[in-house]
C-alpha cells in the first residue's frame, strides 16, 4: 500500500489537475437533481482524479495471500468537456479498458474519485446512482458477444426501459425501439429479428442503439469499430459523429487505431501501463507530440501511403509492454525510451506542461509525462 | 535501446525471374463450400504468380477469399465442405492439385510453409514451443531429439527472441504476443521455404511490435530470397512491406498494381473507396468517405460484377457483365507493368 500513497502524493503535486466544485447533497433527492441539471457546452462534465485500479494477485487456496497486484490503472487524472471527444489511445495492458469499466462503475475503484456534474459516482448509492448510470452509457468492442443471441433485436434495446421505466412508458417502448433502430440506420422492421441475422456493422449500429435509448449525457466507446471491415468502419463512425450533433453527447473514444482516434477526437490521452502519458487537443498530440511514447507509437504506424512514409522517420521500439504486476520504477516507458537517464529510474515524472515549454504560447505546451520532454514531428514527412 | 531508422525505403521488386517459370502460379482457382443455405461461391477464378524474393500483397475484406485461396495453395482446406471445381495451383510448374498426397506433404513445410494470424490458437498449448520447433526436423529430416531442439534454440535465436537457450522449454503462454508471433515466423522457416504464405501475420499485435515482426520478415525474406504472400486487409500495412499488390472483392481479383501506383491512382471504384475510407494521420477531414452497404453474402453474388449494388459509377452493363481483369494502360495508350483492373469504367476510373 505504500505504492499508492506515493501516487496520491505526486498526483496531488501535479499542477495540470483543476479544482473540482463540488456538490455536497445531503438527500437522495438533491443528489438526483444535481445529475438532472443540464451542463453547458464546453464545461466540464466527468472529472477524473488521481483514478486507481489494482487487481490483486493471490496465493494459496485456503489461506489466501496477497502477493502483488497488477497495476492496471495507477493514478489517472482528466476532464471530460460536455459535447466534446475525448480519445484514450494505447497499447493492450495500458488500462484504458479498465478506466471505462471504472467510469460504468462496473469495477470498483481501489483508489481515487470520478465526478459527475460535481459528485463523487464511486460513493453514491441507491437512486442516486441509478440516475448516474442512466446518463453514463457504453458501447462495447465486440458486436459478436455483447448481443444476447437468445434475444430480439426489440428485447435487447428494449430491456433497458424495464430498469430504468421512466424514460418510455410501457405502451410507447415497441414505437421508442423502432425509433432508435431508425435513427441508427436500420430498418424498424427489424425489431424481430435476433442479432445472428446481421451483420458485424449492423450489430455495432444495434449497440450504438442500446447505448442511446435512455437519452445518455456520456457514451463510452470502448474499441467500438475495431472488430469492423475498413469499408464498413467508416460508416459507424460517420454514424457516430452524426448522433453526437443530434443527441448533444460527450464521448470517451478508446481505440488503439490512431488514425481513426485522430479523425474522431476533440482532445486525445496516451496511457502506457496504466498511467497517462500525454494529453493534449488533436492537434498538439499528433502534430507537436513531446512524449517519447507518443513518438514512437505515431512513428509506428503504417501510413496508407509508401509516398509519404519515404523520407519519414520511424522510431522502432525494442521489447514489448513490461508487466502491469511489476512496473519499472520511475517512469514506465524507460525500459524501451531512447532517451532514459538515471533521472527516469529514480523520479516518477509527472504529467504536466514540461519546464521548457510553460509560459510559451506553441502548441508543444501540453502535458507530457517526461523528464526530458521535446518536441518532434513525426507524422509529417521530412 | 531503440533504433532510430532514417528514411527506409521501399525494396525495388527483386528476381523477376527471367523466362523461368514462376514460384507459384495460381491459374483459375475456384473454390465452393456446399452449406445448409446452398452453395457459398468463396474463390471465383483467381490467378496470380510469386516469383522468388518477391512480395505480393493480397488485399481484402473478410469474406473476399483472400484466406481460402491461401488455405486451397497449403491443401489445408476442409475437403468436404470445401470443393475446388476448377482451377490449377503450379508450384515451379507442377500442378500441386492432381498431385498424390504423399508428393503434397513433402512441398508442405518444407518448400511452402505459412504463418498464421492468431499465434495462440495456432501453437499448441501443452507442448513447449521447443518441442513444436523441432517438429519440423524430426519429421522432415529425421532428426533425433536432441539435434531438433539443438536446431530449434538456433532458430529462435535466428527470430531474435532472447535467451532461446533458457527458453526453448517454455510453452506459448509464457510468451507474449509478440514473441509468440516471431515463434510462429521461426517456424515457418525452419525448413528454409521458397515460399511463405503469411496469414494476417501482425494483425493481433500492438503497433510497437507489429513494426518489429514486419521488419524481421522483411530482413528474413531479403536473406533467404523466398517468395511472400502477405494476406492482410490494412493497406497501411501493406504499403510498407509489398512489391505488388492484388486487392480481392467477393472471390475475385477486382485490380493488381505495384504497390505504388496503386495508391497514387487506383483502377478500381472498390480499391478508390477503400483508400479514401481511411482516416489520415496528417489529414482531419469532416466526413469520411463511407463505401455504402455491405460485402455481397458469398451464397448470393449479384450477377455482373459483385461490387455494383456498392458502386457510386454503377451501370446497366455492371448488373449484367462480368468484367474480366482489363490491362490498365496511361491515357495515352502506354503500357503499364502488371497493373489491370476488373471494372468496365476502368478508364473513368484511373484518368477521371
Amino acid at each position: 500500500m505504500a505504492d499508492l500513497e506515493k501516487t496520491d502524493e505526486s498526483m496531488d503535486a501535479t499542477p495540470n489537475v483543476t479544482e473540482v466544485e463540488t456538490v455536497d447533497a445531503a438527500t437522495d433527492e438533491e443528489a438526483v437533481a444535481a445529475i438532472e441539471a443540464p451542463v453547458e457546452r464546453g464545461e466540464p462534465i466527468l472529472q477524473v482524479r488521481n483514478l486507481v485500479k489494482h487487481f490483486p494477485l493471490t496465493q494459496g487456496i485456503l489461506l489466501k495471500r496477497q502477493i502483488g497486484a497488477v497495476k492496471a490503472v495507477d493514478g489517472v487524472s482528466f476532464d471530460l468537456y460536455q459535447g466534446e471527444t475525448l480519445g484514450i489511445v494505447g497499447e493492450s495492458g495500458c488500462g484504458k479498458s479498465t478506466v471505462a469499466k471504472l467510469l460504468m462503475m462496473l469495477e470498483t475503484a481501489t483508489a481515487g474519485e470520478i465526478f459527475y456534474k460535481g459528485q463523487d459516482i464511486t460513493k453514491l448509492s441507491g437512486r442516486a446512482l441509478k440516475a448516474v448510470r442512466r446518463n453514463i452509457q457504453m458501447v462495447f468492442q465486440d458486436p459478436y458477444t455483447s448481443l444476447n443471441p437468445r434475444m430480439t433485436v426489440g428485447d435487447i434495446i428494449g430491456e433497458t426501459f424495464e430498469i430504468h421505466p421512466e424514460v418510455a412508458p410501457k405502451g410507447d417502448r415497441r414505437r421508442k425501439v423502432q425509433d432508435l433502430l431508425d435513427v441508427v440506420g436500420l430498418n424498424p422492421e427489424y425489431i424481430h429479428r435476433y442479432p445472428h441475422q446481421f451483420s458485424g456493422g449492423q450489430r455495432q449500429r444495434i449497440g450504438i442503439a442500446r447505448g442511446l435509448a435512455l437519452n445518455p449525457e456520456i457514451i463510452i466507446c470502448d474499441e467500438p469499430v475495431s472488430a469492423l471491415d475498413v469499408s464498413v468502419q467508416a460508416q459507424v463512425i460517420n454514424l457516430m459523429e452524426k448522433l453526437q450533433d443530434e443527441f448533444n453527447l460527450s464521448y470517451l473514444f478508446i481505440a488503439h487505431d490512431l488514425s481513426i482516434v485522430r479523425h474522431i477526437s476533440d482532445r486525445v490521452g496516451v496511457m502506457y501501463l496504466g498511467k497517462m502519458a500525454e494529453i493534449g487537443t488533436d492537434t498538439e498530440i499528433y502534430d507537436h507530440p513531446t512524449h517519447p511514447y507518443t513518438q514512437a507509437l505515431l512513428s509506428a504506424v503504417p501510413v496508407p501511403d509508401p509516398e509519404s512514409r519515404e523520407g519519414r522517420e520511424r522510431i522502432i521500439l525494442t521489447g514489448d509492454v513490461p508487466s502491469p504486476a511489476n512496473p519499472p520504477s520511475g517512469c514506465r516507458f524507460r525500459t524501451r525510451c531512447w532517451k532514459a537517464q538515471d533521472k527516469c529510474a529514480q523520479e516518477v515524472p509527472l504529467l504536466a506542461v514540461p519546464e521548457r515549454f510553460k509560459g510559451e504560447d506553441t502548441p508543444a505546451a501540453h502535458e507530457s509525462a517526461c523528464h526530458f520532454a521535446e518536441e518532434k514531428d513525426v507524422v509529417h514527412a521530412a | 535501446m531503440t533504433t532510430i531508422e532514417e528514411t527506409r525505403n521501399v525494396p525495388e521488386p527483386r528476381g523477376a525471374a527471367g523466362g523461368d517459370v514462376p514460384l507459384l502460379e495460381v491459374r483459375d482457382l475456384h473454390v465452393e463450400f456446399h452449406t445448409r443455405d446452398g452453395v457459398a461461391k468463396a474463390v471465383n477464378g483467381v490467378n496470380y504468380t510469386v516469383s522468388s524474393g518477391e512480395t505480393l500483397a493480397v488485399l481484402g475484406e473478410s469474406g473476399s477469399g483472400k484466406s481460402v485461396t491461401a488455405q486451397a495453395i497449403m491443401g489445408i482446406l476442409d475437403m468436404p465442405p470445401g470443393r475446388i471445381p476448377k482451377g490449377q495451383i503450379l508450384y515451379r510448374g507442377e500442378d500441386m492439385l492432381t498431385m498424390s498426397n504423399d508428393a503434397r506433404r513433402k512441398i508442405r513445410g518444407s518448400k511452402i510453409a505459412m504463418i498464421f494470424q492468431d499465434a495462440l490458437s495456432a501453437l499448441n498449448p501443452v507442448l513447449s514451443v521447443g518441442y513444436q520447433l523441432g517438429e519440423m526436423f524430426r519429421v522432415h529430416q529425421g532428426l533425433s531429439k536432441k539435434d531438433a531442439k539443438a536446431k530449434a534454440i538456433e532458430l529462435m535465436d535466428r527470430v531474435k527472441i532472447p535467451a532461446a537457450k533458457e527458453r526453448v522449454g517454455d510453452y506459448p503462454h509464457q510468451f507474449s504476443g509478440g514473441m509468440r508471433q516471431r515463434i510462429m515466423i521461426a517456424m515457418a522457416l525452419a525448413l528454409e521455404p521458397d515460399l511463405i504464405i503469411a496469414d494476417e501475420p501482425t494483425t493481433a499485435l500492438d503497433v510497437t511490435v507489429q513494426a518489429q515482426v514486419m521488419d524481421l520478415l522483411a530482413d528474413l525474406q531479403r536473406e533467404y530470397n523466398m517468395g511472400l504472400i502477405l494476406i492482410t486487409h490494412d493497406l497501411g500495412v501493406v504499403a510498407d512491406v509489398a512489391d505488388k499488390i492484388a486487392v480481392m472483392y467477393a472471390g475475385r481479383i477486382v485490380e493488381t498494381a505495384p504497390v505504388h501506383e496503386l495508391y497514387k491512382r487506383p483502377a478500381h471504384p472498390y480499391t478508390k473507396g477503400l483508400l479514401e475510407s481511411i482516416p489520415r494521420l496528417d489529414q482531419k477531414g469532416q466526413d469520411l468517405y463511407a463505401i455504402k452497404g455491405l460485402p455481397p453474402n458469398l451464397t448470393r453474388i449479384p450477377s455482373g460484377c459483385a461490387f455494383n449494388p456498392r458502386c457510386p459509377k454503377a451501370q446497366d452493363i455492371c448488373r449484367t457483365d462480368v468484367p474480366s481483369l482489363h490491362p490498365v494502360t496511361e491515357r495515352d495508350g502506354g503500357g503499364l507493368v502488371g497493373r489491370g483492373s476488373a471494372c468496365h469504367f476502368w478508364k473513368e476510373t484511373i484518368h477521371g
